[in-house]
């Protein structure tokens, strides 16, 4: 290590029944004081009930270069509903 | 926020024509610009200073103030004051994690505005004479910096907007406090008036000097608003500013210290008098009249923490060392 005190990515779970989301990152030397800092920086106004922090470079992400080949849902139009021709009488579907 | 694999990362883009004209067709989509994508260094490097100067000015803004809380006048001022203050060090955090995500680290930027490459607002190179300038840097100062940030909340650059969000919705509370406790001095003793007067003569040019060089003197503006960075021009920020802080002046019966101060029908704003552009750049070069005290602040700061990071980053190394020993000592 060089000195550099590692980052955090810092989730919140606002109240129980949601999922926890991605509010932001902090410097800390380990999980344990950035659990202390998330809940200094990122809670001060009620924003949650729950945290959790991972380690920055624990965090794999997609190119996003490879955005159009990844996500772009080209012809499976077939995957959502309207695809398909149902007849109003068979009623709600 | 998701800097993985950016720090220190090679950032550059061959700069093409098509690439240029293609990223501004995204910029004019309204398509946020995210941390990977390929960017012109030009827009790189303009974030970099600017999410970078933004940071340091929250970190310096909390000596001008932090110099006050344990004088503040009661116990409901001073833990209004300690969590004003406590937001602007939350304020600087969320903006050194924006500033990341475009490979500078941290440490750099530190220590950028610590050898003094890397400026700050000027405005925090100005005193906190007595109580009532507290007051006055909530109403003005932050009024002004909401002022340009609500802009930021939709800036072209994603991180740097979400960032923005998050401190403008913190703000509101910094200007409220600030105007209260000016409106109690305004509407007390006649020595009290006399005392936020004083703080608002001093404030109010360095205030509307926030906003920076007139449009015409402004070296990055244009870029930078073709680029959605910024979305008002300098003076048209500082033209909203003074048309909403006049009445409220008028409104506890100060007097903004600007004899040429008068409405404009025709433009349906205020006119204002000529701002003093030598003192602005005084100041701005270093020469306020506390730039040296708030650097050298912010210089013990790092060097009396230094003990603290070293033994953290021991402690932390150590933990992991013991973690990884004590699966073998059980085999």
């Amino acid at each position: 290590m060089s000195g550099e005190v590692p980052l955090w990515e810092v989730f919140i779970r606002p109240r129980n029944g949601l999922a926890h989301k991605h509010v932001g990152s902090l410097h800390a030397t380990d999980e344990v004081m950035a659990l202390q800092a998330a809940r200094d920086v990122y809670t001060r106004r009620g924003e949650g009930n729950s945290i959790w922090v991972v380690a920055s470079s624990a965090i794999t992400a997609s190119d996003p270069d490879q955005a159009g080949e990844n996500f772009e849902p080209g012809e499976k139009i077939y995957r959502h509903p309207t695809f398909y021709e149902i007849p109003d009488e068979v009623g709600h579907m | 926020m998701y800097s993985q694999g950016l720090i220190g990362a090679d950032g550059r883009s061959e700069e093409t024509p098509e690439f240029l004209a293609a990223f501004q067709a995204r910029v004019d989509a309204e398509t946020k610009i995210e941390p990977n994508d390929d960017m012109p260094e030009g827009y790189r490097r303009t974030l970099v200073r600017q999410i970078g100067q933004h940071a340091h000015s929250e970190i310096v803004g909390m000596l001008p103030e932090g110099n006050w809380i344990t004088r503040a006048p009661s116990l409901r001022r001073k833990a209004a004051l300690l969590a004003k203050v406590q937001d602007e060090g939350g304020h600087g955090l969320y903006l050194y994690s924006a500033a990341e995500t475009l490979g500078v680290t941290r440490k750099q930027m530190t220590e950028e505005l610590l050898d003094g490459r890397a400026k700050y607002s000027s405005i925090f190179n100005y005193p906190t004479l007595s109580w009532a300038d507290i007051g006055i840097i909530g109403w003005l100062v932050d009024g002004a910096a909401i002022m340009n940030q609500i802009p930021l909340c939709r800036c072209s650059y994603g991180p740097y907007a979400r960032a923005m969000i998050r401190v403008c919705k913190e703000e509101s509370f910094h200007q409220r406090q600030g105007y209260e406790i000016v409106m109690k001095l305004a509407q007390g003793t006649a020595e009290q008036k006399a005392m936020v007067q004083d703080a608002l003569n001093r404030w109010w040019w360095p205030s509307i000097m926030m906003f920076g060089p007139h449009d015409a003197d402004s070296q990055h503006s244009d870029q930078s608003m073709a680029w959605k960075i910024k979305r008002f021009t300098n003076d048209e920020l500082r033209q909203k500013f003074i048309d909403a802080t006049v009445p409220q002046a008028e409104y506890l019966d100060l007097t903004l210290p600007d004899p040429d101060l008068k409405w404009n029908e025709e433009k349906g704003g205020y006119d204002h008098g000529p701002i003093d552009w030598d003192e602005f750049w005084r100041v701005v070069k270093g020469f306020g009249p506390m730039a040296k005290d708030r650097v050298k602040a912010r210089k013990k700061a790092w060097d009396d923490g230094e003990w603290v990071r070293e033994a953290a980053l021991a402690h932390a190394e150590k933990r992991k060392a013991r973690a990884q020993a004590a699966p073998m000592a059980a085999e």
